[in-house]
């Protein structure tokens, strides 16, 4: 899967793809068709799961690991908590007057995103060949300068750890601060209202 | 496998979160829908950062240097930001739904309707 010739891949990953992708929507759609809270609460655990994989094929293992320890261990955790402390066995999962329009909204989005995203040229970095050092001599600077700066590319995607470490600690730190004063809001906040009166 | 696939993956699991957000009528249903959508963001911005070089940063190489090239990962952080504002988000909103079922003794959004006209 590296970068190498651009954005090609074997056939392999192509059937891992799809399977990944396919059995995500699938579990997607499951969570809000299924009759039981706790089960498409389940679902939504093997959703987040298959992002996980879809992260992994985009090359961010930090990312996947990162979402399936907070997402599936943390906030999966949280959801099923509270369905079964509120648990209504008779009616469940039911939807309310606004089901139709719902279907038509998104049914519009996807086919509109859809539409918009396959008919964008997306200038894409993969009509330059890695070449070997022997044949470098007959070719215009230009492609020698992609040739190296995808090498490079693919150095950075290969160790993304340290890589997003940096980002987050020099070139993000802000953010990153912000981000522990809205954690901590968020804790405050919460333990409020389930407080005891 | 390419940058369409994941885009359009992403497109439609956010169509997935949005019909369930909007149509459903349990509050914890209702959440599940709003991960989805986040979820599916971060598909779309993983993604972008993955496939889309900026033509900025294919250059001389005393214009740009390893820390320029470096934020090529800026979708990664933009995800992982996602993900941390998501966690805050539903544990406030699980607060929320355990404070609306200790005092009203219902989980659905059509039995809380006091503010409607």
């Amino acid at each position: 899967m590296n970068l190498g010739s651009g954005t090609e891949s074997s056939l392999i990953v192509d059937v891992i793809f799809w399977v990944i992708a396919v059995s995500t929507i699938i579990a997607s759609l499951a969570v809000f068709h299924l009759k039981d809270l706790f089960r498409a609460a389940l679902f939504l655990v093997v959703t987040f799961l298959g992002i996980a994989g879809l992260f992994v094929l985009l090359m961010a293992e930090f990312l996947a690991v990162v979402q399936v320890i907070i997402y599936v261990g943390a906030i999966s955790v949280l959801i099923i908590f509270a369905v079964l402390m509120t648990r209504n066995v008779e009616q469940g999962n039911p939807s309310n007057s606004f089901k139709i329009p719902a279907i038509l909204i998104s049914m519009a989005f996807i086919l509109i995103s859809s539409f918009v995203i396959t008919n964008t040229d997306w200038n894409l970095l993969d009509n330059v060949v890695i070449v070997t050092s022997e044949e470098q001599i007959g070719l215009s600077d230009e492609i020698l300068l992609m040739n190296e700066t995808k090498n490079q590319i693919e150095k950075i995607f290969s160790n993304t750890i340290p890589e997003i470490s940096r980002l987050l600690l020099r070139d993000f730190v802000l953010a990153f601060e912000l981000a522990s004063v809205l954690l901590l809001a968020a804790i405050v906040g919460a333990l409020v209202l389930v407080r005891e009166r | 496998m390419n940058l369409e696939n994941f885009l359009v993956v992403g497109a439609v699991l956010f169509g997935v979160g949005l019909y369930g957000t909007l149509s459903k009528r349990n509050v914890i249903t209702v959440l599940m829908g709003l991960e989805l959508m986040f979820n599916a963001v971060n598909i779309t911005a993983v993604a972008f950062s993955r496939y889309i070089v900026p033509s900025v940063l294919i250059g001389d190489v005393s214009v740009r240097s390893d820390e320029i090239l470096r934020l090529l990962l800026t979708g990664q952080i933009f995800a992982i930001f996602i993900v941390a504002v998501a966690a805050a988000e539903v544990a406030v909103g699980i607060a929320i739904v355990i404070s609306m079922y200790r005092h009203r003794e219902t989980v659905f959004i059509t039995d809380v309707s006091e503010m409607r006209h």
